[in-house]
């Protein structure tokens, strides 16, 4: 992970767009179709990609997302680009000489398809979490479906997330402070000491929320965040995979 | 690794997806879905502990910098089935939220990182506690020997999937030495700080190991002899 990390506050900016108001479950749904399109397409449909990359700028600029906010999102995926670059050389079938190197046509098409696919993705779920409150990620995923111990287990852990985050600083400058900074292998105690030590008050601060939440009465049911089951319009979002799928399926048969 | 989308093919995503959704499901249950609504907040936070744990990144060699998948970790900490949902919560948010793996690959993202370790790397703790002795060094030497395996199985599934949905991207037999390779040094990193971790819980709080429950009265004997 290369510590983009850090806060749930710092993903979604709460504007006042079309895309941002369109419903949490009406957007899942459409993301999953729209990302399956993407993915059953053939790498050597190249337009078919421009396609996919205008729909998802469509929404960026509908939700008003800045260049610069997808540009550093889209940085996590940086592992699998250097997996990718590696292909046009390790590739089998037909060789080509670029450059006086000779590289696999294949491993070429293959390292294509996946940088495409995999920023078409990157880029379509960072509109998402831009335009979508947390809470509403979860309403969405519980209407669909999922059980909602899950989403309980979610939305506790995201509500917590930033004072375990920075118990963890805490015990890192702690650390530092007692001039315990080792290098090299040495390094893996130290990691393991805070590791052990944040385990602990994670756990113990679970204990406390829940004796607290059993103070206050909780009977061990929670309530469920659904406020209301508003029937779902779909238009128009559902342009989005609709048009996706028309595209993969033009790309499939030729 | 985060699985991004598009890595492999769509049908080998969606099976992925049932999988997963059936291996929640059954965890679900055993995990006892009616006292785990009570225990949503103690899971929460574990949960929030393991994405945390995520973050401490530490150098290694050669300017990369490597971090703690968590898997066996939280396995061993709370056991195999909290532990998997845990960490497949963990996952969802990241793919959801983050976009640290791909929504359509995410089905795979939670068998390897979710399901297998707790699984498959629980399963050979609980052998190797078994065998060894149950005291300190025995909890911390089996935690050691399936932090190391759990991290190799999940290369191993990794492969497996590209094997069966990469589309012969690469050799399958490139893509398993460079996988396995890698991750039998990841392994050893992970078992160091997994083991040494455990280590520091049992050393604190043995009574929150789930993985070490009955050595507990030893520690706490040997604590008030010393």
């Amino acid at each position: 992970m290369s510590g983009g990390h850090h806060s749930t506050d710092s993903l979604h900016t709460p504007l006042d767009t079309r895309v941002h108001s369109i419903d949490a479950t009406v957007k899942l749904v459409c993301l999953c179709g729209f990302l399956l399109a993407v993915v059953a397409t053939p790498s050597r449909a190249v337009p078919a990609f421009s396609a996919y990359a205008l729909l998802v700028a469509v929404a960026a600029v509908g939700a008003r997302l800045p260049l610069k906010v997808l540009g550093r999102r889209l940085l996590i995926e940086i592992p699998f680009v250097v997996f990718a670059l590696a292909l046009p050389f390790t590739g089998s079938g037909p060789e080509r000489e670029i450059l006086g190197v000779s590289v696999s046509i294949n491993g070429c098409w293959t390292a294509w398809s996946i940088l495409a696919k995999a920023t078409l993705g990157t880029a379509a779920t960072v509109v998402l979490a831009w335009s979508t409150r947390v809470p509403d990620i979860l309403h969405g995923l519980e209407r669909l479906r999922c059980p909602r111990v899950i989403t309980a287990i979610a939305a506790f852990m995201i509500r917590y997330l930033d004072v375990i985050v920075g118990q963890l600083h805490r015990l890192q400058v702690a650390r530092l402070s007692r001039c315990d900074n080792p290098l090299w292998l040495w390094q893996g105690r130290a990691v393991a000491a805070t590791a052990g030590t944040l385990f602990v008050r994670s756990f113990e601060r679970g204990e406390r929320v829940h004796r607290a939440m059993l103070a206050r009465g909780f009977t061990g049911r929670l309530p469920t965040a659904l406020t209301g089951r508003e029937p779902l319009s779909w238009f128009p979002a559902a342009a989005w995979p609709c048009a996706a799928w028309a595209v993969a399926l033009v790309a499939i048969m030729r | 690794m985060h699985i991004p989308d598009g890595f492999l093919d769509a049908q080998s995503s969606i099976a992925a997806g049932v999988v997963a959704i059936g291996a929640t499901a059954a965890s679900l249950r055993q995990a006892g879905r009616d006292t785990l609504e009570s225990r949503a907040p103690m899971t929460g936070l574990v949960a929030a502990f393991v994405f945390s744990a995520q973050m401490l990144n530490f150098p290694v060699a050669g300017g990369t910098s490597g971090h703690l998948m968590g898997g066996l970790l939280a396995a061993v900490l709370v056991g195999p089935w909290l532990g998997a949902l845990a960490l497949t919560t963990v996952l969802v948010v990241q793919s959801l939220l983050f976009a640290d793996g791909g929504v359509s690959a995410l089905g795979l993202n939670v068998i390897n990182m979710a399901f297998v370790p707790a699984f498959a790397g629980y399963g050979l703790f609980w052998l190797a506690r078994r065998v060894l002795p149950a005291s300190r060094i025995g909890v911390m030497t089996a935690t050691a020997f399936a932090a190391f395996t759990s991290v190799v199985l999940a290369a191993a599934a990794f492969t497996l999937e590209f094997a069966i949905g990469g589309n012969g991207a690469a050799p399958v037999s490139t893509v398993a030495a460079a996988m396995l390779g890698v991750h039998v040094l990841i392994g050893v990193g992970e078992a160091l700080i997994t083991t040494l971790t455990v280590g520091a819980v049992l050393a604190s709080r043995p009574d929150l190991i789930h993985g070490a429950r009955g050595i507990e009265k030893q520690a706490q004997l040997s604590a008030v002899q010393a």
